[in-house]
């Protein structure tokens, strides 16, 4: 029983790294866990991944002018994320184009922006330290920032819920009857961007949209209500992390990816298992009901 | 109550006019069916009166209504049906001139929205998620909710689409209702007989006006003909309207 006890809490006990990482993950978890949902309900998931590429040229910004500085990347990604945001949905809304192909064109934009701004100045190191974060190397301030993220997050979530979700269930009649839908769009794109800045630090730009939209995609197997839904996602973003953080310990991976994969495995297990709407509910046995 | 006074109105898309110079008035409290071939503009007026397009030219008099006074049920939902929320939720939506961002709801307004699930035929449907609703289902969740919207402008595109001969007689009962309390409705259809029945003014368009005021004397043969004989077809090459300037 102890050595039991010992595998699964021993590092976390021993290490404070791990405990950081363990935290930043957890307080990750349970803001991106709403935010990803309504991604998945607005039909948005590739927007995500979207803007979790936009942000790279602010990182790398904040890269270029102080290196590795959580402060300058931080804020250089929510510039950016926010400003490609910000144009993706004026050109929405003032052209014909749509929001998927307006976000797509302002993304590979800034993807190749900051691949250059990053080849300018640094080393391939550097590249895959701000592509895949740097979990085990999350600090004190670093944690702050994830932890007060999450806290914004879950906060302005609560405040506009209703509107929020009218406006992602029926825009047209928040628009009749004069509920902010634009504004509540430009909050929750605020959301996103925060979010995936909070995943950047500790999963890299590639893997926080991973923590976004795998629990998210995930949570819709096992539940019918956006708020069900979001807590099955936050249990599931959980349960990813802390089981891809004890992999990484144990098997040497890197932590990004072992947290991202955990979370596929579960999503792959939700597709075909999950209660409403996977493979295996669709063609299950089992007689019919009398109505 | 106001009346809706149309002056000149034209409405349309990237320049083009799907209605074309039309005036007229809804008065208050009166029931109009909206009819016309199919490309004579009908929707189009509708998204104009609610206010969703802006006008070309001309303008729409609301006197002192506010959008947000009508209730309106386009003839295409934006609504994804398979939305995790429940025939509940949906409906008190209906009260948000009630409860707004943060307001609550209050005991009796349950029971208003219990009323309209009544009235609608969708007793015990509550907490259903709306996935699991037939599209006839879902139109009377609908209805359901402009019950509660409460507006004085009611203004309804093809309502009875998709709906079976029985429930469209109860959403007609509803709507007489609604007549009976002295709300304007204002409702594109295409059963004439309904019309006949149901509705005492009716604006028959093709574009551009045929006919527009008591039922049985706009709703004849020569109108018909003639608004069926009017082009639906965008002229790509059309020249400007100089009937503004005029």
């Amino acid at each position: 029983m102890n050595h039991f006890f010992a595998f699964f809490l021993s590092p976390f006990q021993e290490f404070i790294f791990m405990r950081h990482a363990l935290v930043a993950c957890f307080a990750l978890a349970i803001g991106c866990a709403p935010v990803g949902m309504l991604l998945v309900l607005r039909r948005m998931s590739l927007m995500g991944d979207a803007l979790s590429h936009a942000v790279l040229p602010g990182a790398a910004l904040g890269f270029l002018v102080s290196g590795l500085s959580l402060y300058a990347m931080t804020i250089g990604g929510i510039v950016v994320g926010l400003t490609v945001a910000l144009l993706a949905g004026a050109i929405t809304r003032l052209t014909a184009l749509r929001e998927d192909a307006s976000f797509a064109a302002l993304y590979l934009i800034s993807l190749a922006l900051g691949v250059l701004i990053i080849s300018m100045r640094g080393t391939s190191v550097d590249l895959i330290h701000v592509l895949f974060g740097t979990i085990l190397a999350v600090d004190n301030p670093a944690l702050i920032l994830v932890a007060s993220i999450t806290t914004v997050t879950l906060f302005t979530m609560a405040l506009i819920y209703r509107p929020l979700i009218v406006e992602c269930f029926d825009p047209g009649f928040l628009r009749s009857v004069g509920g902010y839908g634009a504004t509540m769009h430009f909050i929750f794109l605020v959301l996103v961007v925060l979010n995936l800045v909070a995943g950047f630090t500790a999963l890299g730009t590639l893997m926080a949209v991973g923590m976004l939209m795998l629990p998210a995609a995930s949570a819709n197997f096992w539940a019918k209500q956006f708020w069900s839904a979001s807590l099955a996602a936050a249990i599931i973003a959980l349960l990813s992390s802390y089981t891809g953080l004890l992999l990484s310990y144990y098997m040497n991976f890197p932590s990004g990816p072992s947290i991202i994969l955990v979370a596929g495995i579960c999503y792959i297990f939700s597709v075909i298992f999950g209660r409403y709407g996977s493979l295996y509910s669709r063609h299950k046995a089992g007689n019919h009901l009398t109505g | 109550m106001n009346a809706i006074t149309l002056h000149n109105l034209t409405l349309g898309y990237e320049r083009h006019p799907a209605v074309h110079h039309l005036s007229g008035a809804f008065e208050p409290g009166s029931m109009t069916a909206v009819i016309g071939p199919n490309g004579s503009g009908k929707s189009t007026l509708l998204k104009g009166i609610t206010g969703i397009l802006r006008p070309l030219g001309g303008r729409i008099d609301r006197g002192a209504l506010t959008t947000s006074q009508i209730a309106y049920l386009p003839q295409q939902l934006e609504i994804d049906q398979s939305f995790p929320i429940s025939v509940l939720d949906v409906i008190i939506l209906g009260l948000w001139r009630n409860i707004g961002i943060f307001g609550g709801m209050q005991h009796g307004l349950w029971k208003k929205a219990e009323q309209a699930l009544h009235t609608v035929g969708l007793d015990g449907f509550e907490n259903r998620s709306i996935s699991d609703l037939s599209g006839g289902q879902f139109r009377r969740v609908m209805f359901a909710r402009m019950l509660l919207q409460d507006a004085p402008v009611v203004i309804l595109d093809e309502p009875f689409t998709s709906i079976d001969a029985q429930t469209t007689l109860d959403l007609l009962a509803v709507i007489q209702h609604w007549h009976a309390e002295k709300r304007t409705i204002i409702a594109v259809l295409h059963d004439f007989n309904q019309v006949r029945a149901y509705f005492p003014q009716t604006l028959l368009m093709a574009r551009e006006l045929v006919g527009w005021g008591e039922t049985r004397q706009v709703l004849t043969d020569e109108n018909l003909l003639q608004s069926r004989r009017m082009s639906e077809a965008w002229n790509e090459s059309a020249e400007v309207c100089l009937e503004d300037q005029a």
